[in-house]
C-alpha cells in the first residue's frame, strides 16, 4: 500500500475529540466535587487536586495538538519497535528504583511528578501489535504468528504483574478482542469465558456443578456446530454421558440416603478426593466406596469410548471438546490450589468478597460497600453538584482517582451515570467504526487496541465501584484524577486520530 | 476474514457489557432502598437528647422518685489516639486495667463499631465527671453525655417503686423498635407499670459528619431536629409517711402490710419486708447480686406475691356467707369445748373461752368451733344436692370478695391465691368420697385456702364499706395520667350489705371490748379511733404460726383498712395487730400515742425464726 499525499480532503474526527473533551471536563468537575471539602480551593487553584487536574488537562491538550499537528504520523509505525523495547526497559527498571506505593512498585518519582510506565506500555504494546499484525504475511490462525502476538502482549503483562500491578495487567487481556477482530477463532473467547465460569463456579458453588455446567455447555456447542450427521451422534452419546453423570448424585442419594457424608462432594467447594479420607464409613462395605471414585470411574469408561467414536467418525470438533473437557476438569481440580497458593492474600480476599464467600465490611468489603452506598444514594437525579455526602465527606476511599465514578453516581444520579457511560460507549463505538473504515491494517488494528483498552478500563473500573468486579485499582479513563493516566489516554486516542487523519488523506 | 463482520459482534458484546453495567447501577440506585438508608446513617450523626424521666409523687405531693444528673462516658474508638491510660483511669476513678480491657474489647469489635461512639462507663456521678471534664482535652475520642438518674428523697416503697436499668437484648426484643441499646427502662414496680408515661420521648439533633466522624454542620440547619418530650409525672396513692413508718415497724420481720382507703380502693401503703432500700434501687446494677443472694428475697413483693393461709380473719367471710345463706343467724349460739369434735375422736382445737357464744362473740373471741358449725351448715345445706354443690356455692361467695383471683390491681405481678372448690377435693379424694368434715379447716381459713395480704386488705376494705370494694390500685389519676375506669366501679360481693354491720360489731368488740370480755385484739385499741379488727393466727408448716390482723378505722365512715401479715409472728395480737393499729393511728392522727409498743415493734427481730429454703 503506497502512500499518496495528494488529497487533504478529510480532517480529524471532531466527534471523537468532542467526546474526549466532554469526558475530561466531567472528570475535572467531579474531582472538584470529590475533594472540595477536604481541600478547599477553587477549581483552578494549584493547591487542590482539581486545580492540578486542570493543569494536566491543559498539558494534555498541548500534547494532543502536538500529536495532531507536529509529529508526523508515520513515526508511530516506524518507531514502534524501539519504543516498545524502551518502555519494556522502563517497566523492568521501575521494579528496582521505585518506591513502594501501596505494595506496588510501578511508579517513577521524578521530583514533583510521578509517572507509571505501565500507562505508556499500553501505547507501545498497541503500536507494536498493530505493526506486527499488519504485516502482509501475518496470519493469526498460524500458530507461529499467534504466539508472536501473544508474546507481544504477554511480556509487558508479565512484567507489570511483577510490579504487583495485577489490575493494570488485566487490561492487556482486552487485546484478545483485537486478535478476534483479526481472525482469531471465536472459540478462544469462549474458552476464556469458560475458564472464568469454572473458576467462579467452583469457588462459589461446587466443583461437581461446575464440571456439569461445562459438560452441558460443551454438549450444546457440539450439537450446534458441524455437519448434521455428526451432530446427531454427538447429541446421542454426549447426552447419555451428561444424563448419567448428572443423575449420579441423585441415584446415589436415593440408594444410600442414610449416608449424607457421601453427598458432601456435591456441595464441597473443591473436588479433592483426599478430603474424603477423613470420613469413617461404618455402614457397610458397599458404602465404603467413595462415590467420587465411582463417578471418576464412569467418566474414565465413557471418555475413551467417546474418543474412539470421535476418531472413527474423524470428528475433530468432538475430539477437541473432549480435550477441553479434560482441561476443564483439571482446572476445577486445581482451582483451590490456584486460589490458595498462586493468588496473593489481598487478591484472594477481594475475590472472596466479590463472590460473597466472606463478609468483610471493615476491610476489603468496606471500599465496595461505601462505594455502593454512595452510588445507591444518588437515585435517579442525584443529589446535585457538590451536594454529595458520601463522596465529599470521605467515606469512599480513593474518591478522586479509582472511585471517581461514585461521585458521578451520587451527585448526578442514574441519569449522570447514563450520560457518562453513554459517552464512553459512543467513544468506543466511534473508535471501532473509524477503525473499520480504514484501509490500512495498521491504523485499524491500532484503533481496535485503543477501543479495547478504553473498554477494559471502563468495565473493570465501573464494575468495581458497583461490586460486579473485584477491587482492582485502575483508573477510569479521562475522568480519574492523575496526570499519568490522563496523558496516557490522551496519547492513545490522539495517536489514533492522527493515524486516522493520515489514512483519510488517501481519498 | 473480515467478511464475517466481526466488528458487529464485538459492538454487540460492548452493548451487552454496557447494559450489564447500567442494569446494575439502575438496581443499586433505583430499585434498592437499602443504600440510601445506609448513606443517611453514614453521613448523619444523631445526637440523642434523652428526656427527663417523669417523677413519682406520693398522694400528698411529696416526691418519692426524682431525678438527678449522672454522666455516661462515651468513646469513639476510631478517634482515640495513644493516651495516658493511668491519667484517664485516675480521672474516671477506675483501674487502668479496666480501661485497657475496654479498649481491647473495642479493638476486637472494631468492625461492628466502625465510626460509632460506644458507652464505656454508665452513670458516672457528677463529681467524677467534672474531674474528667477538666482533662478531657488530653483524650480525644472520649466524651461525656449527661443522663438523668433516679433519686429517692425518702426511703419509702422500694419494692413498689421498682428500679430502672439499662435494657437488655431480651427486653428490646419484647418491645421492638422502642428501645435501643443503652436506653433505660423501668423493670419492676411502678417504674415498669407506668414505663410508657414515665419515659417520655427521646429527641435528637442531627449533624452531618465526615468519614472521620468529625461533625461538619447541623443537618438542614436543625430543621429536622426533634426535641425530647419529658416523661409525665406519676402521682401514686401511697402516703410516703405511712409507707416509711410501716417499713420501720416491719423491720426485722418477714411479712407485709397493706393499707387501703376503703372509699376509693387507693393503696395507702404497701410494705413488703424485708424490702429493697431506695439506695439500692438507685444503683441496682451494683446491688443486684447482693439482693439476689439475700435468702429473704427482698425483691419478692410479699404484699401481692406471697400466698398464705389467711387464718382466723377468714371467719368473717364464713360468717357473712352463713348469714346470706340463711344458715346462720347472729343470735345463734354454738358450744365450744376447747374445740370442735367430729368424726371418731377428731377435734379442731380452740383456746379456752366461755361457751356457748353467739356470732358477735365468736368474732370477738375468735372461736374456732363456732365456724366449724357455720361451715358445716353452709356445705351441708339441704337446699343443695350434695356437699360438693354446697362447697361450690361457698366458693362462688368467697370469690366475690376478690379471693382466689387476681384483683386486677394496676400493680404488676399480682398473685391470684386459691380458693378450693369441689373439683379440688374430687381430685384428691374422689367424687362423693368427702364431706363437710373433710373440708372443715376451711372454716377457720386454713387448709386449701391461699390469699395474699392484698386480698386480706381488700376483704377489710369490703367490710369497712359494708359490702363492696374498689379494686386496689396504686396510681392516682392526675394531669395527663388516666387510670382505668374499672378502678372507679364499686365491686359488690354476693352478700347483702345488711349483714355487714353485724360482723363489724364483732370486730369492734374484738378491739374495744372491756378487759376480761375476751376481745382478741385489745392491743390494737386506740382511744377515740374506733378501730375494728380481727386477729388471725395462721398455721405455718415451717415453724411458728403467722401473725395476722386486719382492721379498719374509724368504725363509721372508715378512712383506712389494713392487713398485716407477719411470718412466724405467733398470735395475731403479738405483732400484726400492734403494727396495723400503729399505722392506722399514724395515718389518722399523724402521730402515735404508744411509744413503748412502737419501740418494741421496731426493734423486735424475728428473722431467726424464719426458715427459708
Amino acid at each position: 500500500m503506497t502512500e499518496l499525499r495528494t488529497h487533504t480532503r478529510q480532517s480529524v474526527d471532531w466527534w471523537l475529540i468532542g467526546t474526549y473533551l466532554v469526558l475530561v471536563v466531567i472528570g475535572w468537575l467531579n474531582i472538584y466535587a470529590a475533594t472540595h471539602s477536604s481541600e478547599p480551593g477553587s477549581l483552578l487553584s494549584w493547591s487542590s487536586r482539581a486545580g492540578k487536574q486542570f493543569v494536566w488537562i491543559l498539558s494534555s491538550l498541548g500534547l494532543a495538538g502536538a500529536i495532531l499537528y507536529l509529529i508526523p504520523p508515520r513515526m508511530w509505525e516506524s518507531g514502534c519497535i524501539p519504543f516498545y523495547v524502551a518502555v519494556l526497559g522502563l517497566l523492568v527498571l521501575v521494579i528496582f528504583v521505585s518506591s513502594d506505593v501501596k505494595g506496588s512498585h510501578s511508579w517513577f518519582n521524578l521530583g514533583p511528578i510521578r509517572f507509571q510506565p505501565a500507562e505508556i506500555s499500553k501505547i507501545s504494546t498497541s503500536l507494536l501489535l498493530a505493526y506486527v499484525m499488519s504485516q502482509q504475511n501475518f496470519r493469526i490462525t498460524r500458530w507461529k504468528d499467534f504466539w508472536t502476538a501473544v508474546l507481544i502482549i504477554g511480556v509487558p503483562m508479565l512484567v507489570i504483574i511483577g510490579e504487583s500491578e495485577t489490575g493494570s495487567a488485566l487490561v492487556y487481556a482486552g487485546f484478545i478482542f483485537v486478535l478476534y477482530r483479526e481472525g482469531l477463532s471465536g472459540w478462544w473467547l469462549g474458552a476464556i469465558g469458560l475458564v472464568i465460569i469454572l473458576f467462579v463456579g467452583t469457588l462459589r458453588w461446587s466443583a461437581y456443578w461446575s464440571v456439569m455446567l461445562m459438560t452441558a455447555m460443551l454438549l450444546l456447542c457440539n450439537t450446534a456446530e458441524g455437519p448434521a450427521h455428526l451432530r446427531k451422534g454427538r447429541l446421542l452419546y454426549g447426552g447419555i454421558f451428561v444424563l448419567v453423570m448428572g443423575a449420579f448424585p441423585f441415584v446415589l442419594r436415593h440408594v444410600c440416603n442414610k449416608v449424607q457424608a457421601h453427598m458432601d462432594f456435591l456441595s464441597s467447594r473443591v473436588w479433592v478426593p483426599s478430603a474424603h479420607e477423613t470420613y469413617h464409613y461404618t455402614w457397610s462395605f458397599l458404602l465404603d466406596v467413595n462415590p467420587l471414585w465411582v463417578l471418576l470411574g464412569l467418566c474414565g469408561l465413557a471418555l475413551p469410548l467417546l474418543a474412539v467414536w470421535a476418531w472413527h467418525q474423524k470428528d475433530r470438533f468432538l475430539a477437541i471438546s473432549l480435550g477441553v473437557w479434560l482441561a476443564g476438569v483439571a482446572l476445577v481440580s486445581s482451582t483451590d490450589y490456584i486460589f490458595q497458593h498462586v493468588l496473593q492474600p489481598h487478591q484472594r480476599s477481594r475475590i472472596e468478597v466479590l463472590l460473597g464467600l466472606k463478609e468483610d465490611p471493615s476491610g476489603v468489603g468496606y471500599n465496595v460497600l461505601q462505594s455502593k452506598i454512595a452510588i445507591g444514594s444518588g437515585g435517579l437525579f442525584g443529589k446535585g453538584f457538590l451536594q454529595g455526602t458520601q463522596t465529599t465527606f470521605g467515606f469512599v476511599p480513593e474518591q478522586a482517582t479509582d472511585f471517581i465514578f461514585c461521585t458521578v453516581g451520587e451527585e448526578w444520579g442514574f441519569l449522570g451515570c447514563l450520560v457518562v457511560i453513554g459517552l464512553y460507549t459512543f467513544l468506543i463505538t466511534r473508535l471501532v467504526l473509524d477503525a473499520e473504515s480504514c484501509r490500512g491494517k495498521f491504523t485499524r488494528i491500532y484503533g481496535y487496541c485503543v477501543a479495547s483498552c478504553v473498554f477494559m478500563h471502563l468495565f473493570i473500573n465501573v464494575g468495581m465501584t458497583i461490586g460486579l468486579m473485584p477491587v482492582i485499582g485502575i483508573p477510569l479513563p479521562l475522568l480519574s484524577y492523575g496526570g499519568s493516566s490522563l496523558w496516557a489516554f490522551t496519547l492513545l486516542i490522539f495517536i489514533f486520530l492522527s493515524l486516522y487523519r493520515n489514512e483519510k488523506k488517501y481519498f | 476474514m473480515t467478511g464475517d463482520r466481526r466488528h458487529i459482534r464485538l459492538l454487540v458484546g460492548l452493548g451487552a457489557a454496557v447494559l450489564l453495567l447500567l442494569g446494575s447501577i439502575f438496581s443499586i440506585q433505583l430499585l434498592d432502598d437499602r443504600y440510601k438508608q445506609d448513606a443517611d446513617r453514614n453521613s448523619t450523626v444523631y445526637e440523642t437528647i434523652y428526656p427527663t424521666r417523669g417523677a413519682i409523687f406520693d398522694r400528698n405531693g411529696a416526691v418519692l422518685v426524682g431525678n438527678k444528673v449522672a454522666y455516661d462516658i462515651l468513646v469513639s474508638p476510631r478517634e482515640v489516639k495513644a493516651f495516658d491510660t493511668l491519667a484517664l483511669a485516675t480521672a474516671l476513678g477506675v483501674t487502668p486495667e479496666f480501661i485497657r480491657g475496654k479498649m481491647d474489647e473495642y479493638h476486637r469489635k472494631r468492625a461492628s463499631i466502625g465510626f460509632q461512639a460506644v458507652t464505656m462507663m454508665r452513670m458516672v456521678p457528677a463529681e467524677t465527671y467534672l474531674r474528667f471534664e477538666e482533662v478531657k482535652y488530653k483524650f480525644p475520642g472520649f466524651r461525656g453525655q449527661s443522663r438523668g438518674m433516679r433519686e429517692y428523697p425518702v426511703n419509702a416503697g422500694g419494692n413498689l417503686l421498682g428500679y430502672v436499668s439499662e435494657v437488655n437484648q431480651r427486653y428490646m426484643e419484647l418491645h421492638p423498635g422502642e428501645y435501643r441499646s443503652g436506653d433505660y427502662a423501668g423493670m419492676t414496680g411502678i417504674e415498669a407499670a407506668r414505663e410508657q408515661d414515665l419515659r417520655g420521648e427521646k429527641g435528637y439533633h442531627i449533624y452531618l459528619r465526615n468519614a472521620r466522624n468529625q461533625i461538619e454542620q447541623p443537618f438542614k440547619d436543625g430543621t429536622m431536629d426533634k426535641e425530647a418530650v419529658p416523661g409525665k409525672n406519676i402521682t401514686t396513692t401511697i402516703d410516703a409517711q405511712l409507707q416509711q413508718y410501716g417499713q420501720e415497724l416491719m423491720a426485722g420481720k418477714v411479712g407485709s402490710v397493706v393499707a387501703i382507703e376503703p372509699s376509693t380502693g387507693e393503696i395507702l401503703a404497701l410494705v413488703s419486708s424485708p424490702g429493697i432500700d431506695v439506695e439500692q434501687l438507685a444503683d441496682i446494677g451494683k446491688h443486684y447480686n447482693e439482693i439476689a443472694k439475700n435468702p429473704y428475697k427482698p425483691m419478692y413483693n410479699r404484699a401481692v406475691q406471697a400466698s398464705y393461709p389467711p387464718g382466723s380473719v377468714f371467719k368473717l367471710v364464713n360468717a357473712l356467707i352463713g348469714m346470706q345463706e340463711g344458715v346462720l343467724r347472729p343470735e345463734m349460739r354454738y358450744p365450744c369445748s376447747h374445740g370442735y369434735h367430729y368424726g371418731a375422736g377428731h377435734k379442731l382445737g380452740c383456746h379456752g373461752h366461755r361457751s356457748p357464744i353467739d356470732m358477735t362473740e365468736s368474732i370477738m373471741m375468735s372461736c374456732n368451733a363456732y365456724y366449724c358449725y357455720v361451715l358445716k351448715n353452709i356445705v351441708d345445706n339441704r337446699k343443695y344436692d350434695s356437699p360438693a354443690d354446697g362447697l361450690d356455692h361457698w366458693n362462688e361467695y368467697v370469690k366475690s370478695f376478690g379471693f382466689g383471683r387476681k384483683l386486677g390491681s394496676d400493680f404488676p405481678a399480682e398473685l391470684a391465691g386459691s380458693i378450693p372448690s369441689s373439683r379440688t377435693y374430687n381430685r384428691s379424694y374422689g367424687r362423693g368420697r368427702w364431706n363437710s368434715t373433710t373440708v372443715i379447716s376451711l372454716s377457720i381459713g386454713q387448709g386449701e385456702i391461699l390469699a395474699t395480704p392484698m386480698h386480706l386488705a381488700n376483704l377489710c376494705a369490703t367490710i369497712a364499706n359494708r359490702g363492696h370494694y374498689y379494686i386496689p390500685h396504686i396510681i392516682k389519676a392526675s394531669e395527663g395520667i388516666e387510670i382505668d375506669p374499672r378502678f372507679y366501679e364499686p365491686q359488690y360481693t354476693l352478700v347483702d350489705t345488711t349483714h355487714f354491720p353485724k360482723v363489724i360489731r364483732g370486730m369492734w368488740l374484738a378491739v374495744n371490748a372491756p378487759a376480761g370480755a375476751g376481745g382478741t385484739a385489745r392491743v390494737a385499741h386506740v382511744d377515740s379511733l374506733d378501730i375494728c379488727g380481727k386477729t388471725g393466727t395462721a398455721q405455718n408448716p415451717r415453724g411458728a404460726d403467722n401473725s395476722v390482723f386486719i382492721c379498719f378505722a374509724p368504725k363509721d365512715n372508715p378512712k383506712i383498712a389494713l392487713a398485716a401479715y407477719v411470718e412466724n409472728g405467733g398470735f395475731g395480737a403479738a405483732y400484726a395487730a400492734p403494727i396495723a393499729s400503729l399505722m392506722a393511728e399514724k395515718y389518722l392522727k399523724g402521730k402515735t400515742s404508744r411509744p413503748e409498743l412502737e419501740k418494741r415493734m421496731m426493734e423486735s427481730n424475728l428473722m431467726d425464726r424464719v426458715k427459708h429454703d
